[in-house]
């Protein structure tokens, strides 16, 4: 089986493919390979932001706990999603829940150490932004689009 | 042998069908096989409709959501939203409906030979979808390939359930099923049509896309952008609309959308003729 480098992992993903050897070099100085089996829970809502995670394989789901029934899930990540928003912005905690739905495989990168690299080189943080914003754009739309129910009427 | 004929001669007189089963899709939304009282069954294209008239009560307009190669076993799935919807869900075995069609335009599956066709569908709209869907799958060698994304609100409204399952098993077809939200149980994707959309086009060439839409007239808004931005030609994307009607037949006006009449223009459009209309309010 062929063993893939952090620094080609992270340059085959959507989200860093656009940074070049030296950033992806730096950046890869704060990643680290993860692993989950079916049903581990990722991370839990209210825990410190100290991650953001690359999937590489497998299917994750983002889910809201509720007092009066079972959770729900509001959101799935597959393979070449980034899962986990919260590092960017404080209080860096997060507002959701995420559980591994498949085996997952994925690349984290450490939220403080992603940070102090952003801060001491502004043009990094900047490229980051970027390339993270387009993503969210698409997450928020399609978050748009579930609030309005639009099965709920006509055809639907 | 099979009797197949053409459209009725007198397109406003219904003629009488007899319920032969029925059965419950989901909470609401009941399937009906019908069969014809007096002559023989009518050929229909993918994607027309029917105006079936609940004796007493009124007619409406629902669309063929049975096989095209089987015109004998004429098939309606209809969600009850009022008066006649209503009475259409709780017709019986053996029970009598009018039945004036089919009318409109159809989705042109049979033209796009050769292109990898794209279904998308929300919701009830899967339930016009089907016919082209069956003609794809049973003339499958014709077409480059097949890809279903089809989303609903949850996984208990998901249409036609158990025969997606059957297409998924094939291996010359992706399904791509998406629901808004789900209970934990659930396996699949949650997530709305358009994330659906852009990632099942990703491994597409775009200039082979022909793509078939039709579900809420939002889902349709944005799988048109997604298909657009991923270089599916605008030329080969069609829709289908619901307006309320009327006569069907391009008398009474009832259907007006802009300069078209839905029920004899449409419902099926190319995107491209209708889309400075759908963007408009309030048409
Ligand atoms: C070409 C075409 C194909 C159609 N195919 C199907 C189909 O396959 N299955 C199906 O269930 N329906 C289909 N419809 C929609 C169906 O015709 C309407 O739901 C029906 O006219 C409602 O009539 P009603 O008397 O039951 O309700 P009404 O008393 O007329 O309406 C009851 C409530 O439903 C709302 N309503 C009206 N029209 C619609 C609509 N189109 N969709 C949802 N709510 C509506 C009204 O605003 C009102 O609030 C189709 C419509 C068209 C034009
Ligand atoms: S329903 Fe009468 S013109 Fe269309």
């Amino acid at each position: 089986m062929r063993i893939h480098g952090i620094e080609e992992i992270l340059s085959e993903h959507p989200v860093f493919k656009a940074f070049d050897k030296e950033t992806l070099e730096l950046l890869a100085g704060c990643a680290r390979n993860e692993h989950f089996r079916a049903g581990d829970r990722i991370f839990a809502e209210g825990d410190p932001a100290d991650k953001v995670f690359l999937l590489r394989h497998g299917d994750a789901a983002v889910e809201i706990a509720t007092s009066e029934r079972a959770p729900i899930i509001v959101e799935t990540l597959h393979a070449g999603d980034v899962l986990g928003w919260s590092w960017m912005v404080p209080p860096y905690r997060h507002m959701s829940d995420a559980r591994a739905m498949t085996e997952i495989r994925a690349v984290s990168l450490g939220a403080d150490c992603m940070r102090t690299k952003c801060d001491d080189n502004p043009a990094l943080g900047y490229q980051m932004f970027q390339n993270l914003l387009p993503h969210m754009a698409v997450r928020v739309r399609a978050l748009r689009m579930q609030v309005l129910d639009i099965y709920g009427t006509k055809k639907g | 042998m099979l009797v197949v004929q053409d459209q009725e001669p007198d397109p406003m007189l219904p003629r009488r069908y007899r319920v032969r089963s029925t059965w419950a899709e989901l909470a609401g939304v009941t399937s009906v096989e019908l069969t014809p009282v007096d002559g023989a069954a009518v050929a229909f294209r993918p994607g027309q409709f029917n105006m079936l008239y609940a004796f007493g009560v009124g007619e409406i307009a629902i669309s063929i959501s049975g096989d095209p190669a089987e015109p004998q076993r004429l098939i309606h799935t209809t969600r009850s939203v009022g008066a006649v919807s209503a009475a259409l869900t709780k017709l019986c075995e053996g029970d009598m409906l009018g039945v004036r069609g089919p009318f409109g335009s159809a989705w042109p599956v049979a033209a796009e030979t050769g292109r990898h066709i794209v279904f998308v569908a929300g919701g009830l709209g899967l339930a016009p979808l089907r016919p082209a869907i069956y003609h794809v799958l049973e003339h499958r060698e014709r077409y480059a390939g097949m890809t279903l994304v089809y989303g609903a609100r949850s996984p208990d409204e998901l249409l036609y359930a158990e025969e997606i399952k059957t297409w998924k098993s094939r291996f010359d077809t992706e399904i791509e099923v998406t629901v808004d939200h789900a209970n934990p149980a659930w396996t699949g994707r949650v997530g709305v049509v358009t994330s659906c959309l852009d990632r099942a086009l990703a491994g597409i060439d775009p200039a082979m896309v022909s793509a078939f839409l039709c579900g809420p007239e939002i889902m349709m808004r944005f799988s048109v952008m997604s298909l657009a931005d991923a270089g599916v030609p605008p030329d080969r994307v069609w829709i289908s609309m619901e307006r309320n009607m009327k006569c069907a037949i391009g008398f009474c006006g009832h259907c007006q959308f802009g300069p078209d009449f839905v029920c004899r223009d449409g419902p099926v459009f190319r995107h491209d003729h209708v889309a400075p209309l759908l963007s408009m309010k309030e048409i």
